[in-house]
């Protein structure tokens, strides 16, 4: 009798699992649908509070947080005055860091760590590039030694080098053959499931494109 | 450098959903909906303003929503009964909201609490400039602004002198603030007092700060109103804090027309510990074979300079500094004297300065931070007074040996030790008390050209203690409630000064300040020992300031008003002022502005500021209260720094302007002994300087450069004005001569090169 409450309670558990993974991926396939037409800041911040909302109901899903970090930072890229761009860039670390804790030695996670570094940059480039010039380009180093096939960080790499003047290191000159080196890996990439992140054409036409005019 | 914004968005490859799983939703969303509760409502802060963006939450369900730009909201849920409502907005406390979900439709009102953090609370700046890489409200400057102010020539207080407050005094070192004095300013290194902060000045010459601005990584220029972890400082507190770990083991290399040097810092392979070394050599030779002096040298300005320092890392917040310094330096020159034609003064300098610092900060549980620290330092000035002929060899006036020929002898002892503990409660209200000690010891031997010594010792232990407290009552209103008791040992006197600054956010990047404050300062040694008992000096400060700041762009205002009370007043005695009484009196009132922009014009960025100070004192020998000497009435200057990346050049610039300041010769009434009348005064000429100055660094940005280096061209007084200072008298004080500085204009160049330490072995090992 006793064996049986157990096999029935285990089954139960994992009805009740698969059910909530089921509702899990439903809800996250409809956000990211509308995740794609998002467009204005409250768009994103709308999509990154209704990620966060996913990933705190169900705690182990480290893909919610991370795309609540990815809305909470390109929010944080949106913003008109910069001065706010720190706390969102606070918020938007809270959140990849929980996904980094679910899931250690992410690639896609560590592309989100430079992109936070990015936009704390552009607070203030001048008295900042020093600090997290370095500790955006870290991060997409990481991303590469994690996963070396990952086109996201090439896309990073790509748009960095875009924005840095010629002088520097950056421009044209530096960034094509990297995003040209992206474009190669994007076409041949996989993403694990429908909810694994496969962004990157975007950020590869916009560097390729500038650098074509 | 630009930087656009990056705008990212993204795709996915979303594949077709199972079929299945779809229709199950939608049936289930069919069959719950008719059990849907839609629920709306406002989130508003306390002063029932809207809080938009606020993210909402029924508790381990997705189901939420975000508030809009007037902070309403409006969701769906099937979820019934008691729940818990998440209210959570960047900036603002977290709240959890018991409910209970019933019914098709309900309202739900929310309000918020704003987190009091150091990213959006106001910021008690009355008073202070700050020169960091922190993000606060008090930093106006970087540390790298300090070091690329053209006018200030690598000297930590030259980029200061272009903030109000300070003076443009060229005749003697030091800042003078807010009509004080320049000993009103007093320096600290990592929470200790610094002594001899500048090298031994010779008449009329500014000396230059002792210590390289690099080794710096914060400071804070007080005008007035500093806190109450500070003393024996009239009017101004300059408080620097030395860089921690290095990023990497670099090597260093420096040549310029002045000096030359060299040094390395090691930094562990754990990176939690890193020491160094640095080894220069000044000599003025060639430097003034080219620039023509006013004075005549016969041995120019040189010495050597050696400096260590270790930092570990003690635990994570935790850190151990030390800072060991020498310097030896000397000079000789002779100028015309006015007292007999023909003749020359003959001035020589030979000065030895010890500095040493040990902090260490660190942080325990249950939010309690520990400060410490101590210093010594040991300094020797011998300085010879006296006369030659036209041909440089010696002599002695019979009617002027007294007055003109005699040496000083100044040992210095000096012992600081300060300790401070902080405890944190909650938001960032905070309490910080402590003690400090500090001891004195001067030595001066006054040897007459007869051989007859005048040796004085003052022996001083100054006891202090001191308590503040940091209330943040909203994110909008803060004070800083302080006081500081001191004990002085030589004049047997103790003090109690109450410090109080207040900060109130007066709009979304503005806010209003107001600080109060009494100081106390012992009367200055060199006028000791005193004819009759004295007591400390004392000023009171009184300052409002306003400010708006965004992250481009500063403007500040203030005023203040200062009372000066129980200034020392002096008297004559073997030809020195020494000190009588503690009856001189004074004040200062004004207004600063401040206007610093990076961005209305493209590619630059530019401060201004302006001072108007009105002052009057009466103290050591002034006749009656009047304007001194080193206060100009307006104040001026305009620094602009541009990087133009296609040259890889930092170009700087720089105008300093301050309006005619009086001058004066105080003589002895010879009508009534004690007294003093004035034997000349009027007023100097305005003073002007432009300044330009050119950082090329042709490695930046490069990619695996095996080293960096940065070419610097400066040129002080660009358009060649005339520059007065003064006037120096004969003893009789029937001939004067203007004092300016020892050359119209002043030319800097030199390279600066760094290596990482395992690239520069390459460098060294080719070149062998």
């Amino acid at each position: 009798m006793k064996s049986i409450t157990v096999s029935f309670l285990f089954l139960a558990v994992s009805i009740t699992a698969s059910a909530q993974s089921e509702k899990f991926t439903a809800a996250m396939q409809s956000k990211l649908e509308g995740y794609k037409t998002a467009q204005t800041p409250q768009d994103f911040l709308d999509m990154s509070n209704a990620f966060e909302r996913m990933a705190e109901a169900e705690k182990a899903q480290w893909l919610a947080y991370y795309y609540a970090a990815h809305a909470q930072v390109i929010y944080g890229f949106m913003q008109k005055d910069m001065s706010g761009a720190d706390a969102i860039a606070d918020k938007a670390e809270q959140l990849i860091n929980k996904a980094d804790a679910l899931e250690k030695n992410n690639s896609e996670i560590s592309c989100i760590k430079s992109m936070i570094a990015t936009l704390r940059m552009n607070v203030n480039p001048m008295q900042r590039w020093q600090q997290y010039g370095p500790a955006s380009a870290e991060a997409i180093a990481n991303a590469k030694q994690q996963d070396p096939s990952n086109p996201r960080s090439y896309a990073l790499e790509a748009q960095n080098l875009f924005y840095t003047p010629a002088q520097f290191g950056g421009g044209c000159a530096t960034a094509k053959p990297v995003a040209e080196q992206g474009m190669k890996l994007l076409e041949t990439f996989k993403p694990k499931s429908p909810l694994h992140p496969a962004w990157g054409k975007m950020q590869f036409d916009m560097v390729m494109g500038g650098c074509n005019k | 450098m630009v930087y656009k914004i990056n705008y990212f968005n993204f795709e996915t490859n979303l594949e077709i959903m199972p079929r299945l799983a779809l229709i199950i939703t939608l049936l289930l969303t069919f069959l719950l909906s008719s059990a849907q509760t839609v629920i709306t409502g406002m989130v508003t802060d306390n002063k029932k303003q809207p809080v938009p963006g606020a993210s909402l939450t029924i508790k381990d369900t997705y189901d939420g929503a975000t508030a809009d730009s007037s902070g309403k909201f409006r969701f769906k849920t099937t979820e019934k009964g008691a729940h818990i409502l998440i209210i959570s907005s960047v900036g603002f406390k977290k709240i959890e909201l018991p409910i209970t979900i019933e019914g098709a439709f309900m309202e739900v009102p929310v309000q918020l609490k704003q987190e009091v953090n150091e990213l959006s609370a106001v910021v008690i700046t009355a008073g202070a400039f700050e020169a960091s890489d922190r993000k606060r409200a008090a930093a106006v400057l970087t540390s790298l602004d300090i070091v690329t102010t053209a006018s200030a020539n690598a000297d930590v207080t030259g980029a200061l002198k272009t903030l109000p407050g300070a003076q443009q005094v060229g005749e003697s070192e030091g800042l003078f603030v807010r009509g004080g004095t320049a000993a009103e300013t007093k320096t600290f290194i990592d929470g200790t007092l610094v002594n001899n902060f500048f090298f031994t000045g010779a008449p009329n010459i500014a000396a230059r700060g002792r210590f390289s601005p690099f080794i710096f990584k914060g400071t804070v220029f007080s005008t007035g109103g500093y806190s109450a972890l500070y003393g024996q400082a009239l009017s101004s507190a300059l408080i620097l804090e030395s860089i921690d770990l290095p990023d990497q083991s670099s090597a260093s290399l420096n040549i310029s027309v002045l000096s030359i040097g060299s040094g390395f810092q090691k930094l562990n392979k754990k990176k939690t510990a890193s020491w160094g070394f640095n080894y220069g050599y000044t000599n003025l030779d060639l430097a003034f074979a080219v620039i023509k002096q006013q004075q005549d040298y016969s041995k120019s300005p040189g010495g050597h300079n050696i400096d260590a320092n270790f930092r570990i890392k003690t635990s994570k917040n935790g850190m151990l500094k030390y800072y060991g310094y020498y310097n030896s330096n000397s000079l000789a020159f002779t100028v015309p004297s006015l007292d007999s034609l023909g003749y020359r003064d003959r001035f020589s300098l030979k000065n030895a300065n010890i500095y040493q610092n040990l902090s260490w900060k660190e942080q325990f549980k249950k939010k309690w931070r520990l400060n410490a620290g101590i210093s010594y330092s040991n300094n020797r000035d011998d300085l010879k007074f006296g006369m030659t002929d036209a041909n440089k060899i010696d002599v002695t006036l019979g009617n002027l040996a007294f007055a003109k020929n005699f040496d000083i002898e100044n040992r210095g002892n000096y012992f600081n030790a300060k300790l401070v503990l902080e405890k944190r409660f909650k938001g960032l209200n905070a309490l910080r008390f402590g003690s400090e000690y500090n001891h004195s010891n001067d030595k001066v031997n006054f040897i007459l050209f007869s051989g007859q010594k005048f040796p004085s010792t003052i022996k001083e232990n100054i006891y202090a203690l001191f308590a503040e407290q940091d209330v943040y009552i909203t994110n909008n209103l803060a004070g800083k409630f302080g006081v500081r008791a001191e004990h002085s040992e030589y004049f047997n006197k103790s003090n109690i000064a109450p410090r109080i600054s207040l900060a109130y956010k007066v709009g979304k990047n503005a806010q209003a300040s107001l600080a109060y404050g009494q100081f106390f300062q012992n009367p200055e040694n060199r006028n000791l020992p005193a004819l009759n008992p004295l007591n400390f000096q004392k000023a009171t400060h009184y300052i409002a300031q306003y400010q708006k700041t965004t992250s481009l762009t500063t403007f500040r205002a203030e005023a203040f008003y200062k009372k000066y009370d129980d200034l020392v007043k002096t008297g004559l005695v073997n030809n020195q002022q020494r000190a009588v009484s503690n009856a001189g009196f004074g004040d200062a009132k004004g207004f600063e502005l401040f206007w610093r922009d990076k961005k209305n014009i493209k590619n630059l960025d530019y401060w201004i500021s302006y001072s108007f100070l009105d002052t009057k004192r009466d103290f050591a020998n002034f006749p009656f209260a009047i304007t001194p000497n080193f206060a100009a009435k307006h104040t001026a200057s305009f620094v602009a720094k541009k990087f133009v990346s296609k040259w890889k050049t930092n170009v700087n610039f720089s105008y300093n302007f301050a309006s005619s300041r009086p001058y004066y010769n105080i003589q002895p009434d010879a009508n009534n002994a004690g007294k003093f009348v004035f034997a000349d005064r009027g007023k100097i000429d305005p003073y002007h300087n432009v300044s330009f100055a050119l950082n090329y660094l042709p490695k930046i940005g490069k990619k695996n450069a095996k080293s960096f280096v940065v070419y610097v061209l400066s040129i002080s007084n660009v358009f060649n004005f005339k520059q007065q200072f003064g006037y120096n008298y004969s003893f009789n004080g029937q001939r004067r001569q203007e004092i300016v500085p020892p050359s119209r204009q002043f030319i800097f160049i030199g390279a600066f090169f760094s290596f990482g330490v395992d690239r520069s072995e390459d460098a060294i090992n080719n070149n062998l």
